[in-house]
């Protein structure tokens, strides 16, 4: 056995001095009528939605918020985490200087000044790029940053590391969908603003739990409904959005495309078909036709687990509508097949030719704060700027001339962010920088996880709070929160928006822009990384990603401000940007007007998509299925949330949610500790038995670290294609647990 | 402009609740109920402000004559000197709105963000409500937003009928003649058969007929 130099997360006192705290309000904070020095007009710094907020700021903290009614699409609308996100500012945990890991020191990290620490930065890098070459150290980003730091990271990775090795962690997002997206309509983006659900006939929902996932879009589906719009749920559990549909349909986990495939088996044997629309607009129909003969209304229940009639009911209210919108998120997408999932989704409304309408139109809820921004300009492994390829030469040429270097000085496609942990596992990757990403909580399979965190020989992070996986970190350097610098984001319908500094970074803290640039600065090569505010990157990502899909050459902070946002295409500034995509007779740069998408041919292309099985199945000894996913209190891997202490006092702990005849069974009541196991490992929680989920199935939110983390149990099984991990199906047993002193504490903590 | 609550649109988020105590009148203390009905059987919540009653109960039963209305119908929090913190008002309340702080030996409740609804502005619970199940508009607002239900502010507790400032929605498909509060009230709930079998009904089990 290896003995590991240091177990961090058995640091005793390393809680006491980073955390989790949680933050209530106090102080100045608690006063009533007190003056805010000013209010910021920016937007929360979680979900996809970005909801515009006004931020109240007084002696340099943000004291509270005002809601913020003139913006568009929530006109002041919230949910609990935007009202309470201020908390995460002026909080005890918070890093203030630069870290040296040193379990002689309190907490396992010892501050040291900031330039000492950049040395050390540069000096491992140079040390591990000259060992074993320049892939050998990788980078991982976030998806929540704003679109300038995006950019700047991929560039960074690109032009100063010159490493392949960069990824994000939108790859555990939007990657399925936006894969599907490019192959169905070659551009990856919501195709329609959020305006057209409320004039659609029909809403069709698969795997998104709307209510808790992404709150302000209720208000729109129901705003529909209002006006007799019918609404279908398709998900394993009645969420509260499927508590008032029209048809609910309790699909089995990771079978969403048979029931695609038989809906499009109905709507052609009732010819429910736009023969117009798909003989103009499109391309591969017959394919799909004659691929889904074989899924009759029979055998798509028997796979589904959704009976014959409500799938021919749900057949029938899509088939007959005239509008309709369809949504789908990670329910569909955390599959080994997720992109196939996609696919279907995106056959059934390109055969009912209801796109590019108002009223009619398609989109994925987008989950992280810069989802759709910060999987378009280069972060990812294998894109460059302005949604472009790393792959192909033009676009290489182009944007190399942008940054002033050779085209072929720029790396290859990388690999994603859970085969770069293989890669550390194999050696082939030695030293590791990441900045808003916390993989020990959020990739499956995590204990894999810490052991490769541990196994690199150098790991710098950049965060604000020192999330678990920094605990593994020989570096910490103190990043920005999203209310201590401006940029813009892309939010979920595609439209640009600007998020506003309302205070300065505290102590030593610093924007991360500005920390890269002090690293490109530290390693001598800070040519291309001297910006001086974010503005200058936005600019310098205008030209970049001009030409390209993603287009955001018109775009200006000034533009936004005035407009309430710009959607992205946006060619040129007197260009008002592209609410809705796929209009008829509209232009783009790849269809120069030959048809509304974005293929050289101007048509959509239908894709086969075959049914398989997920990649772990239930079998005798393990015959649950278990699903992960949030609760509306918490957001991803809660480094944020779960220091808030009104958030963690609406959902304080996950629990295991059964239905009654599966608790019978195994003996367990409302509240009794329950063990859940896989291959991988087990966790004990609380079970919370409810009627309002299959079955067969067990349901663990997955916001939180070590032993109550849904992670350990999930399967580490990725999509082909988008490599997102299939954090939505594995195999599961389910045992009554007695209560131990351990479990004691684990709950009260 | 009115208040308008629509139970049928909660989602549970409690936004509603973390922004009321966002209240630069009650700082720290939420003033909403929002309760599971019978989380077991269903995900349905139902959110309850201060319905502010024309004769409110509260204040009637108030020995000390702490509770008052405001001239535009507001029914305010007990007035501090007053108030001896006997919890009369919060027995008695129909719909089991005031809260008894005993660390500030005083009774709280819903004012209706009376800071802000008194200066032209919407509550601080309905403007951030992402499901609008609590809405803060005029007559016309809701009657073109919600064609399908219709608000009414008159409630029969047994011999007691109350009105209210604060109107409740109903489907207007089996539209009652009146709204018993204490059938959407947790406490009661448990006694009542709820029945959801969306779920198994829409279930496939093998062969069908």
């Amino acid at each position: 056995m290896i003995l590991m130099a240091t177990a961090p997360d058995e640091t005793p006192d390393l809680t006491q001095h980073f955390g989790p705290h949680l933050a209530y309000t106090s102080g100045a904070r608690l006063e009533t009528g007190i003056e805010p020095d000013k209010l910021v007009k920016t937007h929360c710094c979680f979900c996809g939605q970005q909801c515009g907020i006004q931020l109240k700021v007084k002696d340099n903290q943000v004291i509270g918020f005002e809601p913020w009614e003139d913006f568009p699409f929530n006109r002041g609308m919230l949910c609990p985490k935007g009202v309470k996100r201020y908390l995460q500012g002026s909080h005890p945990d918070r890093l203030l200087t630069a870290y040296r890991r040193d379990p002689q020191a309190a907490g396992g990290f010892r501050p040291i000044p900031y330039d000492q620490a950049m040395t050390r930065v540069a000096a491992e890098i140079e040390r591990i790029q000259s060992a074993y070459g320049p892939d050998a150290f990788a980078v991982l980003s976030g998806a929540s940053l704003t679109t300038e730091k995006a950019y700047l990271m991929g560039k960074f990775a690109r032009v100063c590391l010159k490493t392949s090795n960069i990824d994000y962690n939108g790859r555990l997002c939007m990657v399925s969908a936006a894969a599907a997206n490019k192959k169905a309509f070659r551009i990856d983006r919501a195709a329609n603003p959020w305006s057209d659900i409320l004039t659609a006939e029909v809403v069709w929902i698969s795997g998104a739990n709307i209510a808790e996932c992404a709150p302000i879009t209720t208000n729109y589906v129901w705003q529909a409904r209002e006006h007799g719009a019918k609404v279908i749920v398709v998900d394993p559990r009645i969420t509260p959005v499927a508590r008032t549909c029209d048809l609910f349909l309790p699909i089995k986990p990771g079978r969403d495309i048979a029931l695609f495939n038989g809906i499009l088996h109905l709507m052609i044997e009732h010819d429910w078909l736009d023969h117009d629309f798909i003989e103009q607009h499109t391309v591969g129909f017959e394919a799909v036709a004659e691929h889904v003969k074989q899924w009759t209304p029979k055998r798509t229940a028997e796979v589904t687990g959704i009976t014959e009639r409500a799938i021919r009911q749900a057949a029938e209210m899509w088939g007959r509508a005239k509008s309709s919108f369809l949504l789908h998120a990670r329910g569909i997408e955390h599959h080994s097949h997720g992109v196939q999932n996609c696919l279907g989704a995106i056959n059934l409304v390109l055969a009912s030719g209801r796109i590019g309408r108002e009223g009619c139109g398609y989109a994925t809820i987008t989950g992280q704060a810069n989802g759709q921004g910060g999987r378009e300009h280069g972060q990812k492994c294998d894109q460059l700027p302005g949604g472009r390829d790393l792959g192909n030469p033009e676009h290489r040429a182009h944007i190399a001339k942008v940054w002033g270097v050779e085209p072929e000085g720029l790396p290859q496609p990388g690999v994603d962010a859970y085969e770069i942990f293989r890669k550390v596992d194999r050696g082939e990757v030695r030293g590791l920088l990441s900045l808003c990403f916390n993989p020990k909580v959020s990739l499956p399979d995590n204990s894999f996880i810490t052991r490769m965190l541990e196994k690199l020989e150098f790991f710098v992070a950049i965060d604000f709070f020192l999330n678990e996986t920094a605990h593994h970190a020989d570096i910490v350097l103190p990043g920005s929160l999203q209310e201590e610098d401006e940029g813009v984001v892309t939010q979920i319908e595609g439209r640009v928006i600007k998020i506003n500094q309302a205070v300065d970074p505290p102590g030593e803290a610093r924007q991360d822009w500005r920390i890269i640039q002090d690293l490109a600065r530290a390693l001598g090569r800070e040519r291309g990384f001297t910006f001086t505010q974010p503005r200058e990157i936005f600019e310098e990502l205008r030209v970049a990603s001009k030409g390209g899909v993603a287009d955001y050459s018109g775009i200006t902070y000034e533009k936004i401000e005035r407009q309430g946002g710009v959607f992205w295409p946006c060619p040129s500034e007197d260009h008002p940007g592209t609410p809705r995509l796929f209009e008829p007779g509209s232009w783009n740069p790849v269809a120069k007007g030959a048809g509304p998408f974005y293929f050289p041919d101007g048509k959509a292309r239908f894709n086969v998509a075959p049914y398989t099985p997920p990649a772990e199945d239930v079998d005798d000894e393990y015959p649950l299925i278990l699903t992960t996913g949030r609760v509306v209190s918490h957001f991803l891997s809660g480094t944020q949330t779960r220091r808030i202490g009104p958030l963690v006092d609406q959902y304080p702990e996950p629990r295991i949610e059964m239905h009654p005849q599966l608790a019978a069974k195994l003996g367990i009541s409302d509240g009794d500790w329950a063990t859940a196991e896989t291959q991988r490992g087990s966790c004990t929680l609380r079970a919370m038995v409810v009627t309002t989920i299959r079955p067969d199935t067990i349901f663990i939110p997955y916001h939180w670290p070590g032993k109550k983390s849904a992670n350990q149990l999930t399967v580490s099984a990725q999509d082909p294609i988008s490599k997102i991990p299939e954090y939505k199906v594995c195999a599961v047993r389910v045992k009554k647990a007695v209560e131990s002193a351990e479990l004691k504490v684990l709950s009260r903590k | 402009m009115e208040f308008f609550i629509d139970p049928n649109r909660c989602i549970g988020c409690q936004a509603c609740v973390q922004a009321c105590s966002e209240c630069d009148t009650h700082k720290g203390h939420p003033m909403i109920h929002l309760e599971y009905v019978d989380r077991a059987h269903s995900v349905q919540t139902t959110p309850v402000v201060c319905m502010h009653c024309d004769q409110p109960t509260c204040a009637e039963v108030c020995p000390a004559d702490a509770i008052k209305r405001t001239e535009d119908g507001v029914v305010q929090t007990a007035r501090k000197p007053r108030c001896i913190a006997c919890s009369n008002c919060v027995l008695a309340c129909p719909f089991g709105v005031p809260k008894m702080k005993t660390e500030l030996k005083l009774m709280m409740k819903c004012d209706l963000c009376y800071d802000r609804t008194s200066v032209g502005k919407r509550p601080m619970c309905a403007t951030v409500c992402p499901s609008q199940a609590l809405f803060f508009g005029t007559r016309e607002q809701i009657e073109l937003l919600r064609p399908r239900s219709t608000p009414t502010n008159r409630f029969q507790f047994g011999n007691q009928t109350i009105t209210t400032k604060v109107n409740m929605m109903l489907p207007k498909v089996g539209q009652a003649e009146y709204l018993d509060v204490t059938s959407v009230m947790s406490e009661q709930a448990s006694g009542k058969s709820i029945s959801l079998n969306v779920l198994m009904d829409n279930l496939y089990q093998g062969e069908e007929d």
